[in-house]
């Protein structure tokens, strides 16, 4: 048996060179990005290690990096329980200086592991301290999202339906196949959702609670972007449930079409603190400062859809009537919460899902 | 020891070097740590564990039927068929496989509101039908048609032709694309999640929510162990029957192999063309979607978003992806045609060697991504490197399949009758190997980079904030209220198909001019 193929020697060769070319580049690239990303300089430097919703106001950061002689580099890493998980993971050798957006479900566990180094930044005192887990100093309250029932209020007034109100509402058979919210072991809101209902019915009433729920035809979805985007009526994917869990900031991105119900609402803060074994404590400690600025809480709303934890900051003109704070969120302690969450969601799973 | 084999140990070490850095060592960590504590045994011996795993290698292996039975027909037609449109087909199958699985869970649960578990397989299916027809499609491409053509004079009816002359010589490339499918169908995450509506657990979605939500480290660690045994155990076994199957082929152009269908070949041209429609559907709701609200969508993907979602303008996410994909794929060409050069010189004589690399090779796609990511964390700490490389590591498996299946079925007398005329290794390397694979080379480095521009996991759990990828833009816009943010996030969708299909006609082009055709 013979090749077919025959070429001329000359084409061999242009094409053994486009190769060597190739792993050439190849090799190069690799040993570009693998020396790259070093050479910072290390003397004002901070890392400032967040959740991936950060957003921050461009020309704000920038200013307070002149000003300060600071460079701040940002290294998002995942949600708020992802982001725990790493600042754990990496205890002893911190991945930054300072960590911003870990939230009141995870906080116990990061105080528990040591996680964070005490540092009581002046600012607090300007209202975030509402906010406080303990008395430790170690974290700060930096914004507030309260997660709420969002209701498509259109929906209700073309059915002459008044919108629910309360949670006791949702079990009663006028709203039955109405509400979708989000499974509380894969999704953040979710789990608020659930610790409102906890709150709302106590330890020993929720699981009766939520077997009517689940007989009134509530719908269980994996993620906020399949209940809000896709069966949430209100939303752009207009979909079939006129109910959703969402955030007490929602409303405004929909121009008018949807409203938060604020007595269903429950409280999560999240919170920055500088990390034990911070490369350059002394800099991050003024990171955290402006943290808590009223120049940086004036653009919390409007970059990251939350409540600013300084008090007598103004909210976006449009936040005013369609996403007032909610004055009085249920909430339960940080340290109940982390010691019952695992099995409050399998009892949830067995009753809802089993 | 020869200086030949010498020179393969050397080849081997590239590879080796890479996965004993960038792969075992951080998983090795990661699950030493959660492994520590011990607990191990209560999970392995929790009823609930082995449910896990029955679902999801039962539903993995559902989907990977799926796709190689709808993989085969297009395998055909592109291998096969001379007939107008072949090259739009050809790049028309790729789009499934770069589109975010948030947007085609969201596609799918439109499409079957109450799916279950159907909808997850068809999902996973969606995904992967391209890797069967491109990889089985390739070595088709190349196998001599008249060996089928004398069993069909002999008095073979044309099923029996094709089961008895055909499929033993593809059957190889089979096996090959069914290995990656499995693996990619056992790891899914984002489409089990949404389409399972939570109710379906696999071992994926579980270590992701024990590490993530409730730092079960131990737990964790326990469900990674029983992952990488149930891939390892998988790998074994396809690479036992390959061994059977794999013999040396009398490539030829593909040019010489593809032709006009006649009779009752065109019902599988017309099984193809629903295959393709099927592909299509969600792809076509996802365009309807971005424009259902005008072109706002498309117009402000110059912009950030409604209230800034993005950090920087969309459009810019383009040039991040095509950079990374470039990165990813030039390290994984390197990688991948250096191992499968090593494998497909090693299997004489040392088989069981060049098998276990082969396995080694291909473990990375079917551990989670969760366990990598968090081991690069406590091994190679935070670099922002990192995304290139856990690209390469995926796509690398991808080339070897690819181009090994076309460098074994190389005659291995070729390279003998080289050698006896006088030409070293690498001339011998030069005029046959490279002369006969040429084309699947290129075809391989198409495809990786297109997976790399699809790739998700990793770059999301990797990536830098100012330089996010077109997926991961995607998957920001989706995740935030606002009537423009979500038609952005569809009209980026469609950009990114887009730019995959641009990326795939360049590569084809290359193809055919720079290498040649064979």
């Amino acid at each position: 048996m013979c090749s077919r193929a025959s070429r001329s020697p000359g084409g061999d060769l242009a094409k053994q060179a486009r190769l060597g070319a190739a792993l050439l580049v190849a090799a190069l690239a690799a040993g570009c990005s693998l020396s790259g990303g070093q050479s910072q300089n290390q003397s004002h430097t901070v890392t400032l290690v967040t959740h991936d919703s950060w957003q921050v106001d461009k020309a704000t950061f920038e200013e307070f990096q002149k000003t300060s002689g600071i460079k701040v580099t940002v290294s998002p890493n995942g949600d708020a329980g992802a982001l725990t998980t790493k600042l754990v993971l990496t205890k002893s050798n911190p991945i930054g200086d300072l960590a911003y957006g870990v939230d009141s479900t995870f906080a116990s566990r990061a105080l528990g592991e040591g996680v964070f180094a005490e540092y009581r930044s002046p600012e607090a005192e300007q209202g975030p301290q509402r906010y406080k887990l303990d008395d430790t100093g170690r974290l700060t309250a930096v914004d507030v999202g309260d997660v709420c029932l969002n209701v498509d209020t259109g929906w209700f007034t073309q059915k002459g339906l008044p919108a629910p109100a309360s949670y006791a509402d949702l079990i009663d058979p006028r709203y039955k196949d109405l509400l979708v919210v989000e499974d509380p072991a894969t999704s953040s809101p979710g789990l608020a959702f659930l610790l409102g209902t906890i709150a709302a019915n106590g330890q020993n009433g929720w699981q009766d609670y939520w077997t009517r729920l689940k007989a009134n035809g509530v719908k269980v979805d994996a993620g906020w972007t399949e209940a809000y985007s896709q069966d949430f009526s209100g939303s752009s994917g207009k979909g079939p449930r006129p109910i959703v869990v969402s955030y007490a900031s929602s409303p405004p991105s929909e121009q008018g079409r949807t409203k938060a119900l604020l007595d269903t609402c429950y409280r999560q803060v999240e919170y920055a603190g500088v990390l034990a074994g911070a490369k350059n404590p002394e800099d991050a400690r003024k990171v955290l400062d402006f943290l808590l600025s009223q120049k940086f809480q004036s653009q919390v709303a409007e970059q990251m859809y939350v409540y600013p934890a300084r008090a007598g900051v103004a909210l976006p003109d449009s936040w005013k009537t369609a996403a007032p704070l909610p004055d009085k969120p249920a909430q339960l302690p940080a340290d109940q919460v982390q010691a019952n969450r695992e099995q409050w969601v399998q009892q949830w799973r067995k009753l809802v899902q089993g | 020891m020869s200086a030949r084999a010498l020179g393969l140990l050397g080849l081997a070490l590239l590879p080796l070097v890479f996965l004993g850095l960038f792969f075992a060592w951080p998983v090795a960590s990661i699950l030493g740590l959660g492994l520590r504590d011990g607990g191990v045994l209560d999970v392995l011996t929790s009823a609930d564990t082995w449910r896990l795993v029955g679902f999801t290698v039962g539903q993995a292996a559902a989907a990977t039927a799926v796709a190689v039975l709808a993989g085969m027909p297009l395998a055909y037609v592109l291998a096969r068929c001379a007939l107008p449109g072949m090259g739009l087909l050809r790049v028309l199958i790729v789009v499934p496989f770069v589109l975010p699985t948030v947007v085609v869970g969201l596609a799918f649960r439109a499409l079957l509101p109450d799916g279950g578990v159907l909808s997850i397989v068809l999902a996973n299916a969606f995904f992967n039908v391209a890797v069967v027809a491109r990889t089985v499609g390739g070595l088709w491409a190349h196998t001599d048609r008249r060996a089928e053509e004398a069993a069909r004079a002999l008095g073979a009816s044309r099923w029996r032709a094709f089961t008895s002359v055909v499929l033993p010589a593809i059957a190889p490339a089979i096996g090959s694309a069914a290995a990656v499918v499995f693996l990619f169908c056992a790891t899914s995450f984002g489409v089990v999640l949404m389409l399972g509506g939570a109710r379906f657990r696999t071992l994926e979605t579980e270590i992701y929510l024990r590490t993530v939500e409730l730092f079960d480290l131990p737990g964790a660690a326990a469900l990674s162990v029983l992952q990488v045994a149930a891939v390892l155990a998988v790998l074994v076994i396809g690479a036992v029957a390959r061994r059977r199957r794999e013999t040396a082929l009398a490539l030829r152009r593909s040019v010489e192999t593809a032709r006009r269908p006649v009779g009752g070949e065109w019902a599988v041209v017309a099984a193809a063309c629903l295959v393709l429609v099927g592909l299509m559907v969600p792809v076509i709701g996802l365009v309807a979607r971005s424009l259902s609200g005008g072109v706002d969508g498309y117009l402000a993907l110059a912009g950030q978003g409604d209230s800034n979602t993005l950090q920087v303008p969309a459009l810019e996410t383009v040039q991040n992806s095509l950079r990374a994909a470039t990165d990813a794929t030039l390290l994984a060409m390197a990688l991948g045609v250096t191992s499968a050069v090593v494998l497909s010189q090693v299997r004489r004589g040392r088989r069981v060697l060049g098998e276990a690399l082969d396995v080694a090779l291909m473990v990375p796609l079917g551990v989670s991504a969760v366990t990598v990511g968090f081991g690069y964390l406590i091994t190679l700490g935070d670099l922002p490197v990192l995304v290139p490389l856990a690209q390469a590591l995926v796509i690398t498996p991808l080339i070897v399949r690819t181009v090994l299946p076309v460098l074994r079925a190389i005659d291995e007398r070729l390279r003998q009758a080289a050698g006896t005329l006088g030409a070293n290794p690498l001339r011998v390397w030069r005029e046959v190997d490279l002369a006969l694979a040429g084309r699947s080379l290129v075809a391989a480095a198409g495809f990786g980079y297109v997976v790399a521009l699809g790739e998700f996991g990793a770059t999301s759990f990797l990536a830098r904030p100012e330089a996010p990828t077109l997926p991961v833009a995607i998957g920001r816009l989706i995740s935030r209220p606002g009537v423009l943010n979500n038609q952005m996030a569809y009209a980026a969708c469609v950009l990114l198909m887009l730019v995959t299909v641009a990326a795939v006609v360049v590569i084809e082009r290359l193809r055919t001019t720079a290498v040649g055709e064979f």
